[in-house]
């Protein structure tokens, strides 16, 4: 607090012994390395620590005779400029600081509320209306991809793949942190595979790396990042009709319409063969597919498996013990 | 400087807080900043110790007390807050950005009016928050319905359609609350039909109609605790082991699991539902990729089920 006071007040750069010599709290120079060694250490400590709350600490020479580094800091680099909210405005950035709610991104919301209600703002968190959003980013490879993707760095990972298969080493340049129905993914440019690609941030094994210099590459102007993660199959032509027992599968009279003369017989666009298979077939008996033959055979697949799965699990004995029950 | 981690962020806020805030209570300051009144009083206690350079009498911040209330009678140049970090401002923009592609939830035009200033006050930080997009089910007009009847006080009626039951049903409810869950909203509400608080995700909800009778839900009940979850499993839940082959893993990341074991290249999983025929359904959309090791009722169940469905293709079983 008083280096910040100290370093606030000074134009000129000071010296880290002008600064020991101003500050109270710093060990005094009693002639000694172990005093010297104590200060230096207190005061590195220190620089980082008001670094890492944002403090934009100089580092620079007030004239050319200095022959070693000072510090301070510039008044307006350090300032929040003024603002001031309409109470209108001011309900809004209340409402969304309250979106967050894992530590990372609700603790900078509230820090931000802080500042701007030191700035003069008047904030009312308590809303009209009870609601209660929540954007949630509570993944631990949040921080990292975030970071990469706003220095502009390259970042290495394990990715782990659907299937399960071992994880295998990923480099990308991030292009950007993208949360969608609730779960978050980092889309850019995969180096490896010499394609725009987006990845899951739970099927991350360990931590992400950022590796070499800031600004090493340039985020495409138009890209749409959502559509990457979204990864939006084209529209259909061929239409799947899917015969659905009276008064049942609502959830697939929802994915399509009923044709014109038969309420029970649903027209559902095709786009994705194996998903739309997926889910005639969790309906069972309830729903029939008429057409194309594809959506047919991949259908009865499924059913023969589901069918010859043995109704006795033999290997359910040895499992027991291994499910992780108390 | 060797104050907890957040407690520097807060001494340095404080100063120009209580210059905007003259004479304001220690309570209601303790309140703004998160912190017991106490907490705020050992801050006082600090930052009247801390001043300019020479630390005599006129260079030490000072604070003046009436009661329970303080004013700062001298800064020692603090008078201003310290600017946003990235990570604040982007907190801060993505948010807005959220409820700004959110119509109807608070009103559009104050919400950009507010992106616009926290930008500019933010300044380069701002840039970084191009690097984080949220995407929600936006442009609903259930939204708007239901926060309109919440405002009102008012019952709603609603049709609507549950997944895991695969039924439309028509309900009476009591609105207590509005939710945005994993980029889904949903209404909180007291459901008259079913007796009980039932969560309804607003793109399954048809024909919405506020009421022009007052919503009363029981005095008793409370709005959930959601921080563990949307949907806590309930005692009367029956467990469900299921076996996941390797494309199926997947599973386990979406849907709350009791407990999860590597098998091979494959998982076990332990889920807990109110409902079999949600399970029998997952695992026959899985077609193959998942076996249900636990109740042996409902492996039953599904090979029997899928049989059925052959038939109807006229397909001998074994081929």
């Amino acid at each position: 607090m008083n280096l910040v006071i100290c370093l606030l007040a000074t134009r000129h750069f000071l010296t880290a012994e002008q600064v020991r010599r101003a500050v109270p709290g710093y060990e005094a120079d009693d002639g000694t390395d172990r005093a010297k060694e104590a200060f230096k250490r207190m005061f590195e400590r220190d620089k980082a620590e008001l670094r890492e709350i944002g403090v934009p600490l100089e580092t620079g020479r007030t004239s050319v005779f200095d022959d070693e580094d000072g510090y301070r800091i510039a008044r307006g680099d350090y300032e929040l400029p003024a603002i001031s909210l309409a109470a209108d405005e001011a309900a809004a950035v209340g409402l969304a600081a309250r979106l967050w709610h894992s530590a990372a991104l609700a603790g900078a919301a509230e820090g931000a509320l802080h500042k701007l209600r030191a700035a003069g703002v008047s904030l009312d968190e308590h809303a009209a209306v009870p609601l209660e959003p929540r954007l949630d980013s509570g993944e631990p490879a949040f921080g990292a991809c975030f970071a990469a993707a706003t220095e502009r760095r390259e970042l290495r990972f394990d990715y782990r793949r659907p299937d399960g298969s071992d994880p295998t080493p990923r480099r990308i340049h991030p292009w950007g942190v993208v949360a969608r129905r609730g779960r978050w993914y980092v889309a850019g440019y995969d180096l490896g595979r010499q394609a725009p690609r987006a990845f899951r941030l739970s099927r991350f094994a360990g931590r992400p790396k950022a590796v070499g210099p800031a600004g090493a590459f340039e985020r495409p102007e138009d890209v749409d990042l959502v559509a990457m993660v979204a990864s939006v199959a084209p529209a259909s032509e061929v239409t799947a009709r899917i015969r659905v027992r009276a008064g049942a599968a609502e959830g697939l009279r929802r994915a399509g319409k009923a044709s014109a003369d038969e309420p029970d017989l649903i027209e559902i666009p095709l786009s994705d063969l194996q998903a739309l298979a997926d889910r005639v077939t969790s309906f069972g008996v309830d729903a029939f597919v008429e057409e194309p033959p594809a959506l047919r055979e991949a259908v009865i697949m499924r059913l023969r498996r589901l069918a010859a799965m043995p109704d006795a699990p033999a290997e359910a004995g040895p499992v027991n013990t291994q499910d992780g029950k108390p | 400087m060797s104050a907890s981690a957040d407690r520097v962020p807060r001494l340095l806020a404080l100063i120009p807080y209580l210059l905007a805030h003259p004479d304001i209570e220690i309570s209601s300051a303790a309140r703004d900043f998160g912190v017991t009144a106490d907490e705020l009083r050992e801050d006082l206690n600090l930052l009247w110790m801390c001043g300019l350079p020479g630390h005599g009498p006129g260079d030490l911040i000072d604070l003046s007390f009436d009661d329970d209330h303080v004013a700062v009678t001298f800064d020692a140049g603090m008078s201003r807050p310290l600017r946003l970090t990235t990570h604040e401002a982007v907190a801060l923009i993505v948010a807005l950005r959220t409820l700004a592609a959110t119509p109807g939830l608070v009103e559009q035009d104050a919400v950009s009016r507010a992106v616009a200033k926290i930008e500019e006050a933010a300044g380069s930080q701002a840039q970084a928050a191009a690097a984080v997009t949220v995407a929600v089910d936006g442009q609903d007009a259930r939204l708007v319905v239901l926060r309109r009847a919440l405002e009102a006080g008012q019952a709603v009626h609603l049709t609507y359609y549950s997944a895991g039951r695969d039924a439309r049903t028509e309900r009476t409810v009591d609105p207590m609350r509005l939710l945005l869950v994993d980029g889904h909203w949903y209404l909180e509400a007291w459901c008259r039909r079913a007796e009980g608080v039932r969560m309804f995700r607003l793109d399954r909800i048809e024909d919405l109609t506020q009421l022009d009778e007052p919503s009363q839900p029981p005095p008793e009940v409370a709005p959930r605790d959601i921080s563990g979850g949307l949907f806590l499993p309930s005692p009367e839940d029956i467990e469900v082991r299921l076996r996941l082959l390797p494309w199926a893993r997947w599973v386990a990341d979406y849907y709350p699991c009791q407990s999860v074991v590597e098998d091979g290249d494959g998982l076990l999983v332990t889920l807990r539902s109110s409902d079999t025929t949600w399970v029998r359904r997952l695992v026959a959309g899985l077609g193959g990729a998942a076996q249900v090791l636990d109740p042996p009722a409902l492996a039953a169940e599904v090979a029997e089920q899928a049989r059925l469905a052959l038939a109807a293709y006229d397909t001998p079983v074994n081929t």
